[in-house]
């Protein structure tokens, strides 16, 4: 549930990186996303939109992003088209601060994702594993918030899973673990750690068998969210036998 | 006398509105959305919209992306 809106899954799916669109709508069966992001660029020739009827047919929302922007304003004026072409007020703000980690900017964020805000959107900010910025997010009202768990498109996974954590508890907003999947363990790990969903792109577009990976991601997220739920057993440094000691062959008897 | 469209200079001949450019363009396109000078005009305005010299047009659509 984000913004009184419950998806119908706790997996979101990125749409780049995909060899071919053709595999889209496998992937979307394969994945069953709550919600697919698509970025806004210019556009080229007629007859596009092959991809919003793929995701209409499909009948999965659309989270348009901010992909690419680097200022606050390039971010809104993006947000605000996004808006205008897809009907939504949706949006996923990302505003990147570093052309070689893809890392967020965490000032221009925030000015962003008022501004926003303000203008009625429904904003999802892609954001630094920071529970301070998350908190920031959530004041100036986010409606989540999406910490990256290492850099997009890396497939390093949670790289800091204590920081996940800590920005779970920062926040009463649902935290979306954003970037850095690389496989399904990834998925489980941000659930298990509290995450209320996970957004993957690039682990799925670019594995070798899309179509897999898809169905993978969307079994780990099950398994993490069940796993949460059942409340993992504390760690222990020594062993703890499962078998009863009574009854041993050979004991005295009692 | 141009325009500057998608970072393509255009030559602006006359009078020209934005939903003669756009349909001169891109047909009929479904999904996209107009910026002039870095402000949005919505659809329901391109055919009252005259375009002058000078200004960026960005028309934008949906890709795969994020």
């Amino acid at each position: 549930m984000i913004a009184g809106r419950t998806l119908s899954s706790r997996l979101l799916l990125g749409t780049g990186g995909l060899p071919s669109l053709a595999l889209l709508p496998q992937v979307l069966a394969a994945a069953a996303p709550g919600m697919v992001t698509v970025s806004v660029r210019r556009t080229s020739s007629q007859a596009e939109g092959g991809l919003l009827d793929l995701l209409s047919a499909a009948g999965v929302p659309i989270l348009p992003n901010t992909a690419g922007c680097t200022s606050a304003r390039e971010a809104v004026l993006t947000a605000e088209l996004a808006r205008e072409a897809l009907q939504t007020e949706w949006v996923k703000l990302e505003v990147i601060g570093d052309e070689t980690s893809l890392l967020p900017d965490a000032i221009e964020l925030l000015e962003a994702a008022e501004q926003l805000v303000r203008r009625g959107f429904v904003v999802l900010p892609y954001a630094t594993d920071d529970p301070v910025l998350a908190r920031r997010l959530e004041d100036v009202g986010c409606a989540a918030v999406m910490p990256l768990g290492s850099p997009i498109g890396s497939g390093l996974g949670l790289l800091n899973p204590h920081a996940i954590e800590a920005v779970v508890a920062a926040v009463s907003v649902p935290v979306v673990l954003d970037a850095g999947v690389g496989t399904a363990s990834d998925a489980v790990l941000a659930m298990e750690r509290g995450c209320s969903a996970v957004l993957a792109a690039t682990a799925i577009t670019r594995a070798d068998d899309p179509v897999a990976m898809a169905a993978a991601l969307r079994l780990g997220v099950e398994a993490g969210t069940l796993a949460r739920s059942a409340g993992r057993i504390p760690r222990r440094v020594i062993a703890r036998a499962s078998s009863p000691m009574a009854g041993l062959i050979g004991a005295e008897a009692s | 006398m141009t325009i500057t469209l998608n970072g393509e200079q255009v030559p602006l001949e006359g009078a020209l509105m934005l939903a003669d450019l756009i349909s001169q363009r891109y047909g009929e396109p479904r999904g996209v959305a107009v910026a002039v000078d870095e402000a949005v005009v919505p659809r329901g305005s391109w055919l009252s919209y005259a375009l002058v010299p000078g200004q960026r047009v960005e028309v934008v659509t949906a890709v795969q992306g994020g």
